[in-house]
């Protein structure tokens, strides 16, 4: 029966293992087919970044509430991996609460182990309350930005079912520990003897009134959900906008230095302009086999591997689409369903690439009916809310900035009233039609 | 003071005198031409004279610093009429720049460094709160002592550059009451015109975003909007007129309330 469970288990572990390896070298493939970019940080800035705003959660903190039922989450998230060490080693050798066996003899880790394991249950009955809050804010209270149209679907299913495996687990780890503590009660074979577990104590205490086969069932039901459903999860979470918990840490990690403000310049359009003002450039001979670079993107090839990173980094909490003034105002555009789309194409062409060769396309691309459409991208203000907002530092304008300028540059399709502005900034060096020899006019009115 | 007869110095005549002013001040394109940002531009020149500060102007050798085309993707443009006013205030050997224009400030502070532009670039807001505090101009409250005033952060000034602070400490100096709006400093949101949206229509929707910061500002019950940015300064003027309530909410750029307090 041990032996048949450890094979069971390590079986397990190989095949979500496999699951989730298959997953980040697709996410990996997918990313770099991003164009360079170089983040000009140095280790000290990337670090301060990335414990700041990942690990210290410094940007949540702007919405409170959110802030402090997440902070639930995450704890119990991260204290949580200290007990599945235990289970892991359980599993492998098929002894039952190792740790516990190896600690309990001298008193210092006997207690830091039973510290550990009641810190773990109330952790988890505040994730699980907040699990529970989350339910309500989403699905009763109807928050406006859990229900904007690029979540209908598997968007909204998709944070549901996080939500619902999160109250499984703490069920399944509450089953654990009581069944364990009352099975200690009971006299079972297998069981040490431990110290009490306080949440999960009155469960031992209704526990007991049944048999001891009753009991073991709970508890080996609690065991084995509780890491089956681990493991299940980091495969699901691989497939899932939940993929936050591990990439914003290199998304913040590699945050961009530069003020929000400065749009990143483009080389090539600087070289051809400066060679319309300084002859001795215009006169070096034009390879005319040299590809002509493409402006902007189109695609999400032509979009840097960083703001693909933040793609799959989107956990599609909505705060950016809350804060964005053409979005609250009706328009069609919403920062989240950017990062969203792209994300959604990247899979898409990475799929096809995957399948049909690395040189081969799709004919698709970002810039559709299907994904982002231009009137969403000429909805933008540029305003940096959305930059602001994000708790993890993900960045739509530089994405909706790329987008348009190839809807500009390579489709010259702008409105008209845009290319009248760039018309009088040909012709007037201002976007009004003002003659140039008029800009000091307004000194007629100082003295007057 | 308001007696004598002011002249604008202009970069071209002030170099053939063989003088180089400490800091040139960046109209802008809307500081040039729009009616109602030409009087924000006559309100910081009279303060800058009162000052005796030792500036001047480009006038027609000014060109777009090409925001609107960058931001509306068109690099071209931008590239030309950045490199021609990158020219420009190299030949004349500029070190510090002062502008009543977000964008102005943001782009030439930003973006030109790149492209071999480097200066010092401060906002007329930033400009004015340093005077304050080195005590070389004082603000009396003039009509704006005891009114409530609200500020509206532009996002160039704001978010793009984390200017949240110069313009309040300005204000503060009026003897007014500052109170803010809903959404304020990180959080501000957004007049409508940015990203080159004030040279189009908005796209379809339930409402201008003009509209909708007007709300928030009539929310706060101020007498007073400040703004520094012309194109904040439009849409606002424009929201509040929509709603007819021009008669009791003022829209006043910081470099006038200045101006007016010290009945320049």
């Amino acid at each position: 029966m041990a032996i048949a469970q450890i094979i069971i288990f390590i079986s397990a572990v190989i095949i979500a293992t496999f699951f989730v390896l298959d997953r980040i070298t697709t996410i990996t493939y997918n990313i770099k087919l991003g164009k360079d970019e170089t983040i000009h940080s140095d280790l000290s800035f990337r670090l301060k970044s990335m414990l700041l705003i990942a690990f210290g959660q410094k940007k949540m903190f702007k919405r409170p509430i959110a802030a402090l039922l997440h902070l639930a989450v995450y704890g119990a998230f991260l204290i949580t991996q200290i007990e599945l060490i235990e289970i892991f080693i359980d599993g492998f050798i098929g002894k039952h609460r190792s740790i516990w066996a190896l600690l309990h003899g001298w008193q210092p880790t006997r207690w830091l182990y039973t510290i550990t394991i009641n810190m773990i249950e109330l952790a988890s009955i505040g994730a699980l309350f907040a699990t529970f809050a989350f339910l309500w804010r989403r699905n009763a209270l109807k928050l406006p930005r859990f229900h904007k149209p690029e979540m209908k679907g598997w968007p909204s299913l998709d944070a549901n079912l996080i939500l619902l495996f999160e109250i499984a687990l703490v069920t399944f780890i509450m089953m654990m520990n009581g069944g364990d503590q009352a099975l200690q009660r009971m006299g079972a074979h297998h069981y040490h003897q431990t110290d009490m577990f306080v949440v999960s104590y009155p469960i031992s205490m209704f526990l007991e009134q049944f048999s001891m086969n009753t009991v073991l069932f709970v508890e080996r039901v609690g065991w084995w959900g509780h890491i089956l459903l681990v493991l299940f999860f980091l495969v699901y979470v691989t497939y899932s906008k939940h993929l936050h918990i591990a990439l914003a840490f290199p998304n913040t990690f590699f945050t961009r230095p530069e003020p929000k403000g400065q749009l990143a310049n483009m080389p090539a359009v600087q070289k051809e302009v400066a060679s319309m003002f300084d002859e001795s450039m215009a006169e070096e001979p034009v390879d005319m086999n040299e590809e002509l670079p493409s402006f902007g993107a189109k695609d999400v090839t032509e979009l840097s591997w960083k703001s693909l990173l933040e793609a799959y980094t989107c956990t599609e909490c909505g705060r950016c689409t809350s804060s964005c003034p053409a979005n609250i105002t009706g328009k069609k555009l919403s920062p989240r369903k950017i990062m969203m789309d792209t994300r959604d194409r990247m899979e898409e062409l990475g799929k096809y690439k995957r399948m049909n060769g690395a040189d081969e396309h799709d004919g698709k691309s970002l810039i559709s009916d299907e994904y982002v459409s231009k009137e969403e991208l000429r909805a933008c203000t540029t305003c940096n809310a959305c930059v602001e907002e994000c708790p993890i530092n993900i960045n739509p304008l530089k994405i909706i900035v790329e987008l348009r300028r190839s809807m500009i540059m390579e489709e010259a399709d702008s409105p008209q009233e845009w290319n009248t502005m760039f018309t009088n900034l040909e012709n007037n060096q201002a976007p009004w039609q003002f003659a140039q020899s008029e800009r000091l006019k307004w000194t007629e009115e100082l003295n007057n | 003071m308001s007696d004598t007869t002011i002249k604008v110095p202009v970069m071209a005549d002030v170099t053939a005198e063989g003088k180089t002013p400490e800091v040139l001040f960046w109209t802008g394109c809307a500081g040039s031409f729009d009616q109602r940002a030409q009087r924000v531009t006559i309100a910081f020149v009279k303060i800058l004279n009162a000052l005796n500060v030792d500036y001047a102007v480009l006038g027609p050798e000014e060109a777009c610093t090409g925001d609107p085309a960058r931001r509306a993707g068109n690099e071209f443009v931008f590239q030309m009429l950045a490199q021609q006013n990158i020219m420009t205030l190299n030949t004349y050997n500029v070190k510090k720049i002062v502008t009543t224009c977000p964008h102005c400030f943001n782009i030439i502070k930003n973006e030109y460094p790149e492209l071999g532009g480097n200066y010092e670039v401060v906002h007329h807001t930033q400009f004015l709160s340093e005077l304050i505090k080195a005590g070389k101009l004082t603000v009396q409250g003039g009509e704006f002592k005891g009114k409530t005033i609200t500020f509206h952060d532009s996002c160039y000034l704001g978010r793009a550059n984390e200017v949240y602070e110069a313009p309040r400490d300005v204000l503060e100096a009026l003897d007014a009451d500052l109170i803010e709006m809903k959404s304020c400093k990180t959080r501000g949101l957004c007049c409508g015109a940015g990203g080159a949206q004030m040279f189009k229509e908005d796209e379809p929707g339930h409402k201008r975003i003009n509209q909708e910061r007007t709300d928030e500002v009539m929310e706060t019950g101020a007498n007073y909007v400040a703004v520094g940015c012309p194109f904040c300064n439009t849409m606002i003027t424009d929201g509040v007129k929509e709603k007819d309530r021009q008669d009791y909410i003022k829209v006043l750029d910081i470099a006038e309330m200045v101006a007016k307090a010290n009945g320049l």
